[in-house]
């Protein structure tokens, strides 16, 4: 399975995901920003940093770029696609995700461990996590704080679409501890924290086991492959 | 609108006796003398720019030259053996094996940090891991040394967030992790505090880049950003002078930094790299362009033609002398031979790089640059670049130090029951010097690039290398601005002790050092006593350990007023190890296991944590330091690492053994049963000393009860004192001293963990 992993001007975390996808068992394939076609992948990544040095609004420009438009496309067809931090801001700004994100309540960027829940195991990103699960996944942003009208989030909350909440600690203010989201079909998932950086046992998070051995991130590249696999 | 009114060469000759500004641009009578006499005339407003930038302390190293020729002469063969590229280049070289190379180096950028604290910070990160860059290298890690003002002055807290906001801002933008530093207050920084930035590299072998123009026709390429106003002359007039509060505000805009643009710049010269297209590199910090051309050209031997209209700029009324020293951020200047232009061109569009061809390589001893048709400069580029004066400084042993050393912590009033000795150890532990630091770390991405094996708050940091083989490289640290203020030679073997000491805990080999010497005005003869006797101790102990030093920044008039700072030497220690697999953590994470103090204690107290914070006291003599101890200590823990014998281990420095305990404790809140009276009986101390003493060559360490035995028979062997002060109790989530009682991990969390945000919110 091909997953593709776009590379825009100031991404950061490119060849992370590239390696966890890699990891759980995928092909992955970079992509240019500049470029319209996605060379036939199965899924795509749109990995964090900061594209386009967070110039105007995070995520902003990078949502203009041509490859980011064949996502857009591809995805109301139904293509897998998982946003990490920078790539979340660049879902919601390309209108594949509601809301928004904001500065970070306390206004620091902050880099911590931190905790969710799992709240919806139906998307192409988390079926091989149970409902409910609590996970621990490296979270690292400045502009992290999610926002959307009542309206909005009554809607997420209503069709089950916050698909990750922060758990004991709200790192950012996010509403309703939002931690990350999925569309309407379930191909779609952004969120804050990065599962990339918990792949791969000594260079992820600390859990109770051992020193920096926490992999929950391996799953969502691994539900990706089950995903395609069932489709 | 162009400037056209230069000063040219033509001038120069015509107008020989033309009043020149020499004095304000920072140079000295004999200096501008020095000029006329080399090029036969008096120079031109662009050539008296430029050597007066170049010839600036911070670029010139005029007056620390003579000392750091040490570090170059006190090797021997083998300690050169893995060392590609020593002193002199942007950054130090060292073969790690598997055809990997590592370069890395600590500088400083404190006066700009004071000034404008986030861009100055910011800025300080973007200029070393462009050096690091210039290597030919990819940056893979960074790092900072800071050390502020008293952390209740409300001045220290507008440093203090501007500065670490600034390093947040720069060095997660460029996707590099943070894995460690220091963060140290004292109020003799308070009018200038120290902001160093460390990067490191790697490479394959054959990437090595040198900043060097050898071949006569090859293109001179300026990329990157344009050319702005910024930090017009910071380099000679930021860097070289005091701050005086009654002085003249000859104050130039600081530097500003856009990590984005380095970001894409990194990308960009990696692939130029890699695609062999430029034939060396520079790049541009202190002094700009005077700075990259002269050094290519002097590097390679060779001379240069440049056209300075050529330079794309955001101003076009800046001037030629402007252009030549500005500051701008993200510049690189390219040698690039002209059949690989086009190839050059095709890189730097993919990433939307702008870039301006300004001249070429010459067979000549000359640098000669145009304005236009106006030929502005022609001087021998040497004369700029390396041909430097030298000053030998009057040097004197301060009248304070007899003093001070007298001053002994011996009359200190110690503790007298548990409960005092309870409240002492809580109260060094959550003093600001001792506290948690993850208010200032939890601000730095630590994770990206997937490689961090270890990062703050453990003892060194750790980054993968290779993913095929697991080799990683291990960097840490370390400086004691008190223990140098007793004793400056002594003091920088007890930082380079605690580094290397840093490295070893971490189960890597100790393989090369990097320096950031910050003092105050070595125009003081007191001041270039203690820098002499700094650089002396650290080359001295650099040859005793057998590791060389690759290179270094010296950071002079770090003093407000008359007042200098404690002289500061950072050292850096550079570590291999074959697999971060087998890294050792630094906290208790199991059950039951027996715990080591590895060492011998004496009752060091002078210049402790403890007499600073229990008694506001600074005097006497610092701990004795004893490499071959240390080297001893090094080869156990590599020793024991390989064999997987050690399940952590800790460093015991400032704080002592308390502060040991307690951070290891707190490390994954594993509570421990501690007994001292073994260690008291065996090195004949009391209570205070057994906790607090600050003796070297000490480390912690955790053994499973499966492995005791093989343990002490390796201790044995090394002959490491080793003696049982505890075990791990991981379900008590609580601190038995015996003899002092018992703390609640909670409660003992509670204090070290809130008094910076406390302090700055």
């Amino acid at each position: 399975m091909k997953i593709g992993v776009i590379t825009y001007p100031g991404t950061l975390d490119d060849r992370d995901a590239q390696r966890a996808v890699r990891l759980a068992g995928g092909t992955p394939v970079p992509l240019w920003h500049a470029d319209d076609s996605l060379k036939g992948v199965d899924a795509v990544v749109l990995p964090g940093g900061f594209s386009y040095g967070d110039y105007l609004r995070c995520g902003a420009i990078a949502a203009k770029a041509p490859a980011t438009q064949e996502v857009v496309r591809l995805a109301k067809q139904g293509l897998p696609v998982l946003g990490i931090c920078n790539g979340f801001q660049v879902l919601v700004e390309s209108h594949l995700l509601p809301g928004g994100l904001i500065r970070n309540e306390h206004q620091h960027f902050i880099c911590r461990d931190q905790k969710l829940i799992v709240e919806n195991n139906k998307t192409a990103w988390t079926n091989l996590f149970e409902e409910g699960q609590e996970i621990t996944i490296p979270l690292k942003n400045g502009e992290g704080g999610y926002i959307a009208s009542d309206e909005t989030l009554k809607m997420l909350e209503a069709e089950n679409r916050v698909v990750f909440r922060y758990s004991e600690v709200n790192p950012n203010g996010s509403m309703n501890d939002i931690a990350g989201l999925t569309n309407e079909r379930g191909n779609v998932v952004g969120l804050m924290p990065h599962p990339e950086h918990a792949v791969e046992p000594g260079f992820g998070p600390d859990t109770e086991i051992a020193m920096r051995s926490g992999v929950d991130g391996l799953k969502f590249f691994q539900s990706v492959l089950k995903a395609l696999v069932n489709a | 609108m162009r400037v056209t009114n230069v000063d040219t060469v033509t001038q120069a000759f015509e107008e020989s006796d033309k009043d020149q500004p020499w004095k304000e641009l920072g140079l000295k009578e004999d200096e501008y003398q020095s000029i006329k006499d080399i090029l036969g005339r008096r120079p031109t407003s662009s050539e008296l720019a430029m050597y007066s930038v170049m010839w600036s302390e911070h670029c010139s190293y005029k007056s620390s030259k003579i000392y750091l020729r040490q570090f170059g002469e006190k090797v021997t063969p083998e300690m050169k053996k893995d060392l590609m590229v020593g002193m002199g280049e942007n950054a130090g070289v060292v073969d790690v094996g598997e055809g990997l190379a590592v370069t890395f180096k600590v500088e400083s950028h404190n006066h700009p940090s004071y000034i404008e604290p986030f861009q100055g910070a910011a800025t300080g990160v973007g200029g070393i891991v462009r050096d690091i860059l210039t290597m030919g290298a990819r940056p893979v890690a960074v790092m900072d040394q800071l050390r502020f003002g008293a952390p209740e002055s409300a001045d220290t807290a507008r440093v203090v967030h501007g500065v670490t906001a600034g390093i947040s801002f720069y060095g997660n933008c460029l996707g590099l992790p943070n894995i460690g530093g220091e963060t140290v207050f004292d109020k003799v920084y308070q009018g200038n505090p120290l902001v160093n930035a460390l990067a490191v590299g790697v490479m394959k072998h054959e990437d090595l880049k040198l900043a060097k123009a050898t071949n006569p026709g090859d293109l001179v390429i300026l990329f990157g950003a344009r050319t702005g106003a910024e930090g017009m002359a910071g380099v000679s007039v930021l860097a070289s002078e005091t701050f005086d509060s009654t002085g003249p505000t000859k104050r130039p805009a600081v530097q500003v930094g856009d990590p984005f643009a380095e970001k894409v710049l990194i990308e960009c010269c990696l692939e130029l790299f890699y695609a062999g297209v430029v034939a060396g590199i520079q790049d541009l910090g202190g002094a700009g362009i005077s700075c990259a051309t002269s050094e290519l050209a002097s590097n390679g031997g060779k001379g240069m033609r440049v056209q300075l209209q050529d330079v794309l700029l955001r101003d076009d009324s800046l001037t030629p002398e402007e252009i030549l020293m500005s500051e701008s951020q993200e510049r690189m200047m390219g040698i690039v031979p002209k059949e690989s232009l086009e190839a050059f061109e095709a890189i730097v569009n993919k990433w939307e790089v702008e870039y301006s061809v300004l001249g070429e390589v010459i067979d000549e001893d000359r640098l000669y640059i145009n304005w236009g048709d106006k030929e502005i400069v022609n001087v021998p580029p040497r004369t700029v670049a390396h041909d430097g004066p030298v000053y030998n400084r009057p040097v004197a042993y301060p009248s304070y130090q007899d003093a001070l050393n007298a001053n002994s912590s011996s009359s200190l009033k110690r503790a007298e029951n548990p409960a005092e000795l309870a409240a002492q150890l809580l109260a060094i532990l959550s003093s600001p010097n001792q506290a948690d630091k993850s208010w200032v770390t939890a601000q730095y991405d630590k994770y990206v690039m997937g490689n961090t094996a270890l990062a703050m708050p453990d003892d060194a940091g750790m980054v993968r290398v290779s993913e095929e083989t697991g080799l990683g490289i291990t960097i840490a640290t370390d400086a004691n601005g008190k223990y140098c203020q007793l004793d400056p030679q002594q003091g920088v073997k007890l930082a380079l002790a605690e580094a290397y000491r840093n490295v070893a805990v971490t189960g890597a080999k100790p393989k090369a050092v990097t320096n950031c010497l910050n003092f105050g005005s070595p125009e003081n003869p007191e001041v270039m006593w203690q820098f002499k006797e700094a650089t002396q101790g650290l080359a001295d102990g650099c040859l005793e350990l057998g590791i060389p030093v690759t290179g270094g920044n010296v950071s002079f008039y770090n003093q407000t007023g008359d007042v200098a700072i404690y002289p500061t030497p950072v050292v850096g220690v550079l570590g291999v190890i074959d697999d971060v697999a087998r890294r050792i953590p630094s906290g208790w994470q199991d059950e039951g296991n027996n715990i080591y103090l590895l060492g011998e204690t004496r009752d060091e107290l002078d210049g402790s944590a403890w007499a600073e914070t229990i008694h506001s006291h600074l005097g006497g003599k610092p701990p004795i330091v004893d490499l071959k101890k240390e080297e001893q200590l090094a080869q156990l823990l590599h020793g024991a690492a390989i064999q997987g014998l050690i399940e952590s281990a800790h460093d015991i420095s400032e704080g002592g053994v308390a502060v040991a305990i307690a951070e290891s404790c707190l490390r994954f809140n594993v509570g421990a049963r501690i007994w001292l009276g073994d260690l008291i009986d065996r090195d004949n101390i009391d209570m205070t000393a057994a906790l607090f003493s600050e003796s070297q060559a000490r480390v912690l360490v955790a053994v499973g009860r499966e492995d005791d035995v093989k343990f002490q028979a390796l201790c044995e062997a090394r002959g490491v004192p080793c003696v049982r002060i505890g075990v791990t109790d991981k379900e008590s989530e609580a601190l038995e001293i015996q003899g002092i009682g018992t703390m609640q991990l909670n409660e003992v969390r509670e204090g070290w963990a809130k008094a910076l945000p406390e302090l700055f919110g």
